[in-house]
């Protein structure tokens, strides 16, 4: 049960920071959670967000450890620090989740989302979608003559941008995988 | 050592192995196996309860006056919605047990079968853990972890959904020691922490314990350790709703109960308070008021077992996780060491303090005349009752507040009552899982007329099974709390809050077998009360008290401790705008 260990003033920012826990600052944290792959599990989890009315704002979750029965739902949730710590209290809590980490506080980490997006256009819209896909470093994954399926990978905000630059040129459709997240160097949370 | 035996088999070998004694249930369809193989042996006494809510709560009865986990057996669809209240009282009150809910067969799942209901679905957010078995070789294991997780860390309810199939197919029994748990909450606390708070104490000139259920769910060690702290240090001493019994109210340190129906000098003690020392409770609302004026010039330590108890509500200076007794036994131990110091000028300025706040007397009340006043009966109740080997389960409303408030328990597990959820309908079926525990002790539920209506199908039970519960019930012919809350608050508009058409409740008593007792005159209170302790069997005391008592003292909701209204109040105008939309 690591959810309680309660460092004061831990923020985004550094660790020496020392807010109080009571600050109305929201913040947007990262948060690994390492769970017992079994059924029902994802709905605990997000059972208890809804249930106790935190947000969600990004959520992914796979199996990560076939044998041992791991998975790891990595999930984006804003709040005030008071109630980031109780979120992570929460998770803890839950019988088949072994493990929370808040990747926002210890320490630097990397953050990347997959999008798929669908544009359709002629011409110069056309020209012009794939310009910028090569400047964003996106493929194409599918192609007819009047249409492009892009593939990007990126942070939430990349793909944010990339999103808003092809909407004028015939965006249709967007589909995000939601964030991946791991902490940067050479330790490994599992 | 494995054996092979059918489902339903094992689960009622795990419940023998676990050392189960009884178990309250409710037969149907989906949970015939596991019935066929009660039927068939004699370890494990099942009681037939007449409501499955009725199982739930008399298997919360039974686990917190014994400190075992209590079981109930209900079947697929209706029998496991009617198990989600007690699944929610259980778990708002951190209560051990394992409900085992039957289920339609595997391959009948998700087609809306005849009784079919999603039961982890639904108890998920009100179960501590749930599992749906669809092996009969994971039946055993489950069952065993399912003990494990009920009654380890902060204890909750679990529930294990076993499909027909799973118990009429054949599988492997596995014993309960070859288990491991990835499940194992921390114990010991951070002593660092508890040696600050051990320095706190020595120089504290105003310091309090406020203690709540934690340290009866830490079991009776943990009773024991508190007592030796505060007869060490001499602090004074408040408890919650869910704690009364942890420390003696005959204790000379004892403030009685805190909170909205607290006493005076409990609710001034924790607000001018400079160091307090949570064991075990939750800075529930009922017990903090107005967060922003809650105790404001005090230094805070927590003890709790869950991490997310701690910071939820009021910020602490001096967070501990961990189990109250190994806590407690850690803190005397450092603080012994350290020389037993305590700040004795401060301290004997603060009792004297607290004596001007004792000398208001808030629980005092005048009985004249020939109508009852509520407190008197409680207090009479009291009185006639506390020489014997007693236990208390209470309703919900201002019955449930008066008996806190008017009676005194020596020890732990010996006060059963709805503290979180506040579920009308408890009492009597509770009474009867206690009594199932301690049959030769007396077990009075103390009741509102409205509240006992609730689960009154449970006399039932009482008669079949012999269980002499006394259902002492103050009938003010309201919904009591409801009426004064609209007295204070909507301007005596009394909407829906009277009985009427109530039952004869001595010959509802009669119609069960039992006996029934009415009175309505001060003079005949204490005959009446003695011929209910004397009768050898279930009682139904029907005692007409006055309509429109209210109960006090009390904190109107949004106020602070220091406001608190006392009897004679003016209570017109008490709560304002902000505090009228809490509850």
């Amino acid at each position: 049960m690591s959810a309680l260990k309660i460092k004061k003033g831990s923020s985004s920012h550094s660790a020496y920071d020392l807010r109080s826990h009571f600050s109305d600052v929201i913040e947007r944290h990262t948060l690994a959670v390492i769970v017992e792959n079994e059924p029902g599990v994802l709905a605990r989890v997000i059972g208890l967000f809804s249930g106790r009315g935190y947000n969600i704002e990004s959520l992914t979750v796979a199996e990560i450890d076939h044998t041992g029965h791991r998975s790891r739902i990595t999930v984006v949730t804003s709040g005030t620090p008071q109630v980031i710590v109780q979120i992570k209290a929460q998770l803890g809590r839950i019988i088949p989740v072994h493990e929370v980490h808040d990747l926002t506080v210890e320490g630097p980490s990397v953050e990347r989302e997959l999008a798929l997006l669908k544009v359709r256009g002629k011409g110069d819209a056309r020209v012009e979608a794939l310009r910028l896909a090569d400047i964003f470093r996106a493929s194409v994954v599918d192609s007819t003559l009047e249409s492009f399926v892009f593939e990007i990978t990126g942070t939430p905000e990349k793909i944010d941008a990339f999103a808003e630059l092809m909407r004028p040129l015939g965006l249709q459709e967007v589909a995000r995988t939601g964030v991946a997240a791991l902490a940067r160097g050479g330790d490994s949370i599992v | 050592m494995t054996k092979t035996m059918t489902g339903a088999k094992i689960v009622v070998q795990a419940l023998i192995d676990q050392g189960v004694e009884v178990v309250f249930g409710y037969p149907g369809g989906a949970v015939l196996p596991i019935y066929d193989e009660i039927f068939q042996q004699n370890k494990i006494q099942h009681v037939l309860v007449r409501h499955e809510q009725g199982a739930v709560h008399a298997a919360e009865g039974y686990a917190r006056s014994t400190g075992k986990p209590g079981v109930a057996l209900v079947t697929s669809g209706p029998g496991a919605t009617n198990a989600v209240t007690g699944l929610t009282d259980a778990l708002m009150d951190s209560i051990p047990i394992i409900v085992l809910t039957g289920q339609v067969p595997t391959f009948m799942i998700g087609s809306d079968a005849f009784q079919e209901a999603d039961t982890v679905g639904i108890t998920r957010p009100c179960t501590k853990h749930n599992w749906l078995v669809k092996e009969t070789d994971k039946l055993a294991g489950t069952l065993h972890e399912a003990f494990h997780i009920a009654t380890a860390g902060r204890p909750g309810p679990v529930l294990i959904d076993i499909p027909k199939d799973v118990q009429f197919a054949t599988g492997q029994y596995t014993e309960k020691s070859k288990r491991t748990s990835h499940y194992n909450p921390q114990m010991k606390g951070d002593i660092d922490t508890i040696t600050e708070l051990a320095r706190a104490m020595e120089t504290a000139k105003r310091p309090v314990f406020y203690t709540g259920g934690g340290v009866i769910n830490s079991g009776p060690a943990a009773s024991q350790l508190l007592r030796e702290l505060v007869e060490a240090t001499g602090f004074p001493i408040t408890s919650t709703l869910m704690g009364l019994g942890c420390y003696p109210a005959s204790g000379d340190k004892w403030l009685g109960m805190l909170g909205m129906h607290g006493t005076y000098e409990a609710n001034m003690t924790m607000h001018d308070c400079d160091l307090m020392i949570n064991i075990g409770a939750r800075f529930d609302d009922r017990i903090t008021g107005r967060v922003d004026a809650f105790s404001p010039k005090s230094k805070k330590a927590h003890i709790d077992i869950d991490a997310s108890s701690i910071n939820k509500v009021i910020r602490v200076d001096m967070p501990i996780l961990g189990d109250v007794a190994h806590v407690l036994e850690d803190l005397l131990k450092v603080w012994k060491a350290n020389g037993r110091k305590t700040n004795t000028e401060g301290l004997a300025k603060w009792w004297k303090q607290i004596d001007e706040w004792r000398a208001i007397d808030c629980l005092g009340y005048e009985q004249t005349g020939t109508i009852i006043r509520p407190q008197h009966a409680i207090s009479r109740l009291e009185a006639l009752t506390k020489g014997y080997d007693r236990y208390i389960t209470t309703e919900v409303g201002q019955h449930q507040m008066w008996a806190a408030q008017y009676m005194g328990f020596e020890d732990p597990n010996r006060w059963m009552t709805s503290g979180g959820l506040g579920t009308m309908g408890y009492g009597t079926p509770a009474s009867i899982g206690v009594q199932m525990a301690h049959r030769d002790a007396l077990v009075i539920n103390v009741a509102g007329e409205a509240s006992w209506l609730m689960n009154m199908q449970e006399m039932g039970t009482a008669m079949q099974y012999r269980l002499p519960v006394k259902q002492f019930i103050l009938n003010n012919e309201r919904l009591g709390m409801v009426r004064q809350w609209q007295e204070l608050l909507h301007g005596e508009r009394y909407s829906s809050s009277w009985s009427e058409a109530l039952p004869d409740f001595v010959k509802l008593a009669e119609a069960f077998g039992a006996k029934g007792i009415k009175v309505d005159d001060a003079a005949d209170l204490d005959d009446a009360i003695q011929e209910m302790i004397d009768y050898d069997g279930p009682v139904i005391l029907d005692c007409l008290v006055e309509k429109h008592e209210n109960c006090f003292p009390m904190i109107p909701s949004g106020k602070g401790h220091n406001e608190m209204l006392l009897r004679n109040a003016k209570t017109q105008g008490a709560i304002t705008a902000t505090g009228a939309v809490m509850v």
